[in-house]
């Protein structure tokens, strides 16, 4: 077995004449946090969407834990073990705590009665309990409706969503963005908890200080294609800046974009 | 890391920040339209609306109103708990009192007794062979009827994506016409004895009541019914979820289409004979009930429990309009400004929860 869980090979993506992502080669090694930076409509989400499933790619392979996958929905990528925090979140705003975050994967009991099976709630509170105290979060009322909580709270139960289950690798596509200093420390200290635990992570994000507080690998996407592909130690703010905005390609890739 | 002095890993339960259900708001609102219709009795009337005040009973309520508001109200009562949760799951249902019609129509035709007084049945719709059958057979055939009606609205919805609005009003047309197609307009008659024991006396609100805590049950604690809160929250999400939204849907409009064949066994059975018109306006009633009670448009919000009080309300008032002798005239004009009013409170809720969110 390698030490590689995911590797794509020449994964593009086209909508129409748009080519939001164009032949990205690109390895993660079990147990490492990389960090995925670019500007916007660099292609990042796009990049997050043909992994995960949520789209089906116009080219190339995904290779996961050992095996290519083709997955056909973002369900099967996380019955692999991929999960993703998507930048637009995936929250019902009607339901609590722990009806969000075993939405699609409820506990259930007399699952005789198929799709009148009974919720075993009791089941899933403690589990959003115990999901919620590994991540340290704070809610007032896991039995309010997500509707009545800030965009940080929110975020944080998404968060605490993929954190509550055991996977093997996660991806946050800009987790912080929307949150609040207290937060976005909140959202970091679980991302550090997964680095303890040795789950592999991809983190979307614009921002630098914490890019290079988390991760230990930058890469940078432009117009679609992968243009740096950095360690931690070789490299400063500076220098990221400047492949971001194109003053700058990686040797490897010249002649990308 | 975590706050350890608001409890476990930083939880706190703020028992001052739980939400106060909105069906004790609807349940407030029946109270106070009561306590209106006591004080204009009281007023103009120089009578009770609720309570016995000529001693004609032996409790202390006037049995004969109460007994008709909740008759009245038991089997459009049917309906709004299929409307309920098409609603809830973020879509509309405007087929209902049409498929009553049709399932009414089709359902009778296999309740009919072959003879009546001695000479054969003069409303008959099939040859003998088909008469005096079992009662499970009608039952089974206006059950069906709905079911199939629903799953077409369902399927127009979820493999179509059509509209629900145009979905529905599509069959709400359709089975209009098939109700009036079945026997060219006539009226079908003479059921058997025991058909017509299903809607006898207060059977509706039993049914209406086991029906309701059935469902109940269903939207509250099952996987069926979060799946249905959940797409009407936030489709996307659902989908994302792993949660089979096109499916999902099109079982939600056949329970709804079922519920809609069963008020029409009941109705049928009631009423002794099935006429291609019945039913007519039934789906606004329902949609009204279930607004009322609390269920929102936007989808996502709303209860069983909600409906039924919803229900009663609307029972009230109408059956207070009667009671103040008001023309029937204006008791459908007021109906209308009821239903349009549901839906105006309901804007100016979704309004006020956008604001919090
Ligand atoms: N469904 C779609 N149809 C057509 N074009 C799309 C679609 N989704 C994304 N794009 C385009 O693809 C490009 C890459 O978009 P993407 O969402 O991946 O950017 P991003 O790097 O995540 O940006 P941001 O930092 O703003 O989130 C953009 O030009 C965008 O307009
Ligand atoms: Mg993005």
């Amino acid at each position: 077995m390698s030490d590689i869980i995911l590797e794509t090979t020449d994964l593009t993506k086209h909508y129409g004449g748009v080519h939001a992502l164009e032949g990205a080669n690109f390895a993660l090694k079990k147990g490492e946090h990389v960090a995925i930076m670019g500007d916007n409509g660099a292609g990042k989400s796009t990049f997050v969407r043909q992994i995960t499933g949520v789209e089906q790619r116009t080219r190339g392979t995904v290779k996961f834990d050992g095996a290519e996958v083709n997955f056909a929905g973002p369900i099967d990528a996380r019955e692999a073990g991929i999960e993703t925090v998507f930048q637009t979140l995936a929250l019902a705003d009607d339901l609590n705590v722990p009806d969000n975050l075993f939405l699609g994967r409820e506990k259930t009991k007399w699952n005789f009665l198929g799709p009148f099976r009974f919720l075993d709630y009791k089941a899933m509170r403690d589990d959003t309990m115990a999901g919620l105290e590994k991540t340290a979060v704070k809610i007032p009322n896991i039995k309010n409706t997500i509707r009545n909580m800030s965009g940080g709270q929110r975020q944080c139960v998404a968060i605490a969503r993929t954190a509550t289950f055991a996977s093997k690798l996660t991806i946050m596509d800009e987790p912080t963005a929307a949150l609040g200093v207290q937060e976005t420390e909140q959202v970091e200290n679980i991302i550090r908890t997964l680095k303890e635990q040795g789950e592999s992570l991809i983190l979307v994000s614009h921002n630098m200080r914490q890019v290079f507080d988390l991760v230990d690998r930058i890469i940078v996407f432009r117009r679609g294609r992968i243009v740096a592909n950095l360690r931690k130690e070789d490299t400063d703010g500076q220098d990221v800046v400047a492949y971001i905005t194109g003053a700058k390609t990686g040797a490897e890739f010249e002649g990308a974009a | 890391m975590s706050d350890t002095s608001q409890g476990t890993g930083g939880l706190a339960f703020d028992k001052s920040k739980r939400q106060w259900p909105n069906e004790i708001n609807v349940f407030g609102a029946l109270i106070l339209i009561i306590l209106i219709f006591e004080g204009l009795g009281a007023a103009i009337m120089g009578q009770s609306f609720l309570f016995d005040s000529n001693g004609r009973f032996d409790s202390i309520f006037n049995e004969a109103r109460l007994k008709i508001i909740i008759l009245q109200v038991s089997i459009i009562g049917i309906i709004a708990l299929g409307v309920t949760q098409v609603i809830i799951s973020g879509g509309i249902d405007l087929s209902s009192g049409s498929v009553v019609g049709a399932a009414a129509m089709i359902a009778m035709s296999f309740a009919q007794v072959a003879e009546v007084n001695g000479s054969p049945n003069p409303k008959a719709v099939f040859g003998p062979a088909w008469m005096d059958l079992p009662i499970i057979v009608p039952i089974f055939v206006g059950l069906a009827i709905g079911v199939l009606a629903g799953m077409v609205n369902g399927m127009f919805v979820a493999i179509a994506k059509i509209p629900p609005f145009i979905a529905t009003l599509g069959m709400m047309v359709s089975a209009r016409g098939v109700a009036k197609w079945w026997t060219s307009g006539q009226p079908v008659s003479f059921p058997t004895e025991s058909y017509g024991m299903i809607g006898g006396g207060m059977m509706p609100v039993v049914i209406f009541v086991v029906l309701a805590i059935t469902f109940h049950i269903i939207m509250t604690q099952t996987i069926y019914g979060k799946h249905t809160y959940a797409i009407g929250s936030n489709e996307a999400a659902a989908r994302m979820s792993g949660i089979n939204v096109g499916r999902h849907k099109i079982l939600v409009y056949a329970i709804a289409g079922m519920l809609a064949g069963l008020s029409a066994v009941v109705l049928t059975s009631k009423n002794l004979t099935a006429q291609s018109g019945m039913g007519i306006i039934y789906e606004l009633d329902a949609i009204a009930m279930a607004v009322i009670g609390g269920v929102s448009l936007a989808g996502g919000r709303g209860s069983i429990i909600g409906t039924v009080i919803g229900a009663l309300i609307f029972g009230v008032i109408i059956s207070g309009f009667t009671f103040l002798r008001l023309d029937a005239y204006y008791q459908e004009m007021v109906k209308g400004a009821i239903i349009v009013g549901a839906v105006v409170l309901d804007q100016w809720r979704q309004q006020r929860a956008a604001m919090k969110a």
